[in-house]
């Protein structure tokens, strides 16, 4: 494979990362879903990218999925909940932002380290990229458990998706690739945003899941 | 290999999609919870032919003789519970606690539910596993939050979260899998093979097998239900609809364990790979011990059960990593035993739960005097779920503790000690909620006891005598899992 297609390949996979960083520092909702549109927009570059250099073109179908239900559709009815909620506002981390990044950094570091050695053998493609994916999982983890609103929460979950189709689409030749983005994409965000946000709104007026805390019958 | 096998697979999985979108599409409440008994029914008849013919593994799907008993046992409780959800459903409809509306989306849902379980026992493929594995952990997402009280939407948005991290994390450690394999059995469809893993596992790269396990691992371990990664169980079992607790108890949990158990197989084969029995025995031992402390302080009666759930999810882990004939055919005795038993008490505790329209402990008593039926079908059950004798749980549990008594006895003290304290928890509570004078209120029961007497009668009938056949069925099947 020539030198070229490898370096644009990770471009792409770094690229999402520094996005998913950009995921933990945004202070303002709209702002946030903006952010993770472009996250999707990276994801999805990165993996028509991985169709074009593999001759696989059936990634292109999980590119073009990524490209228009994350990068478009789902942002935009991220607004309009946005907008319907009156949610605007700043977001509340739990921790400091400047932590968080630490904490970021620190995982990806320990993603490099975990991954590159024990890949040793998988060839340049799939090493560089699997340490990529993995750390983009853990932001996106990190993402969730800093966060206090169901709406960050969700877009953290997303972005987890996104680091796993990087992984799943740099492992060459993998099956059932599509099928598994299109199970992926489809039901999460179909599910979460359609049902799970409406009905919280429906009794909370609120989509802050700390408020939800105060409902629960017994300390476990 | 004949034919015929392969035409009862296909139907073990498009009975219930079909049932679904049918169910989906009626809209009358009576003939929609007969026809949900009558599907799941054909579908455990099915099921049960695999037992006498066996058809050829495909691509997709295979039929072994692991799988075979997780999807007689996965398919039996499926449609004992569709039996005792007619009943309970009935009584929701006339309190107004769900809508025709939400019965509709309930019974399509309980059919997706079972599609997915029994897509993920019969998948020849890693990645068709995790598809199965990620549908029915989402349709009981919904089926949680299906009551829409603030506790029930909690519940099921923690179950939604924790659930969807195990998954991610099991993606994750599915594509390592894959990249491990695909040095030795090239690109596509092989290299995500069950069978074909297993017999390939010896030549697979050991580092990327071992980093691999520990995602599985964790990831489906969420989804066992095992400490720490056990906090969305027992509010989602609290929650929801008393039959999905059953549902969840009984069958989802084996599902995931049945994943970790497949991976386990492959670590097992390739003799420079990390041993995964000292981790799937610390993660059980530590279920075990936190679960039987956390029984004592439950003030609801299906949270209480729910970790009792956790504790015995951690007793099966253990054994499966004690590995060895023994253990190994305790764990899947014990498995199979624990699914009936902590169903029929779901059963149970969803009449008491109407009857006394509470699920506080503290407001149910002297359920022997005013619901003797129910009384006594609780009291037997947690007699079982407390591993005392004559019922099944009883002999595995001893076969556990025993046969690691004999290699590691301080795993088998510590062990030991934490099933008395689970016993005395059980029991400290069967006392208040079963005998005194009943008080608060009570309505007649219209519970079916069809479903509790079948499971408890099998329960009793393993623990008392066992049919040597079965015997020897399982500890072959346990020889497998070396």
């Amino acid at each position: 494979m020539d030198q070229i297609a490898l370096d644009v390949a990770h471009l792409f996979a770094g690229g999402l990362v520094l996005v998913s960083f950009m995921l933990l520092y945004q202070d303002r909702m709209s702002g946030l879903v903006n952010t993770f549109a472009l996250h999707a927009m990276v994801v999805s570059l990165s993996v028509a990218w991985q169709a074009y250099i593999q001759e696989a073109p059936h990634l292109y179908i999980t590119a073009s999925i990524a490209l228009l239900v994350k990068a478009i559709v789902i942002p935009m009815a991220l607004h309009r909940i946005i907008v319907g909620l009156g949610i605007h506002r700043t977001i509340e981390p739990v921790v400091g932002i400047g932590q968080t990044m630490l904490a970021g950094i620190g995982l990806v570091a320990l993603a490099i380290m975990v991954m590159l050695p024990i890949t040793a053998e998988a060839g340049t493609l799939a090493r560089e990229d699997l340490a990529f994916a993995l750390s983009v999982v853990l932001l996106g983890l990190l993402m969730m458990i800093s966060r206090r609103n169901a709406v960050s929460q969700v877009i953290g979950f997303m972005s987890i998706e996104n680091g796993l189709i990087l992984a799943a689409t740099g492992a060459k030749g993998m099956p059932l690739v599509v099928e598994i983005s299109v199970a992926f994409s489809i039901l999460v965000a179909l599910i979460v945003i359609g049902v799970f946000l409406f009905r919280i709104r429906e009794r909370f007026e609120t989509v802050d899941i700390h408020e939800l805390h105060e409902h629960r019958g017994e300390q476990p | 290999m004949s034919g015929h096998g392969s035409y009862f697979v296909a139907a073990v999985l498009i009975i219930p999609a079909v049932s679904a979108a049918l169910l989906a599409l009626l809209p009358d409440d009576r003939t929609t919870a007969r026809l949900n008994v009558l599907a799941t029914f054909a579908t455990f008849a099915c099921a049960a032919t695999l037992f006498v013919e066996r058809p050829a593994s495909g691509r997709y799907l295979i039929v072994d003789d692991l799988n075979v008993v997780f999807i007689v046992l996965s398919t039996f409780v499926g449609f004992t519970t569709s039996v005792f959800s007619g009943s309970y459903i009935a009584h929701e409809l006339e309190t107004g606690r769900l809508t025709p509306t939400y019965l509709r989306f309930y019974h399509a849902m309980y059919q997706t539910l079972m599609f997915g379980m029994n897509l993920a026992l019969l998948s020849n493929n890693v990645g068709l596993m995790w598809v199965a594995i990620e549908l029915a952990t989402l349709t009981t997402v919904l089926m949680v939050g299906i009551y829409r009280t603030p506790a029930a939407l909690e519940a099921a948005w923690k179950y939604f979260l924790l659930g969807s991290v195990g998954i991610a994390l099991a993606l994750f450690g599915t594509i390592l899998v894959y990249l491990a394999a695909h040095a030795t059995l090239g690109e596509g469809l092989d290299a995500m093979a069950w069978s074909a893993l297993v017999e390939n596992a010896a030549a697979f790269d050991p580092a990327l097998l071992n980093l691999s396990f520990v995602f599985l691992l964790l990831g489906y371990g969420t989804k066992v239900g095992l400490v720490p990664l056990h906090a969305w169980l027992p509010d989602a079992h609290a929650e929801g609809p008393t039959p999905i607790s059953a549902v969840l108890s009984g069958l989802l949990l084996n599902v995931a364990l049945f994943a970790v158990l497949r991976f386990k197989t492959i670590m097992s084969a390739n003799p420079a790979a990390l041993a995964p029995g000292p981790l799937m025995v610390s993660l059980g031992l530590l279920s075990v011990v936190f679960a039987s402390l956390m029984l004592y302080r439950r003030q609801d009666i299906k949270r209480m059960f729910a970790y009792s759930s956790i504790e015995h999810m951690g007793i099966i882990t253990f054994a499966f990593g004690m590995g060895g004939p023994l253990a190994n055919f305790a764990g899947l005795l014990h498995m199979a035993l624990h699914s009936l038993t902590k169903s029929a008490i779901f059963f149970c505790v969803g009449h008491i739960a109407q009857v006394k329209r509470t699920q506080r402990m503290a407001e149910i008593r002297g359920l022997t005097v005013s619901h003797p039926a129910l009384g006594w079908s609780l009291g037997l059950g947690v007699v079982a779920i407390a591993g005392l004798p004559p019922m099944g749980l009883f002999m595995t549990e001893f076969l556990i503790v025993t046969t690691t008594f004999s290699r590691a006895p301080v795993l088998a003290i510590i062990l030991g000690l934490a099933l008395l304290v689970a016993l005395g928890a059980l029991l400290l509570r069967l006392n208040g909620l079963a005998f005194g004078d009943p008080d608060g209120r009570s309505e007649p029961s219209k519970a079916s006891f069809l479903p509790v007497g079948l499971h408890l009668a099998l329960v009793l009938a393993a623990g008392v005598w066992l049919p040597p056949a079965l015997v020897s069925w399982f500890q072959y099947v346990a020889s497998l899992l070396n």
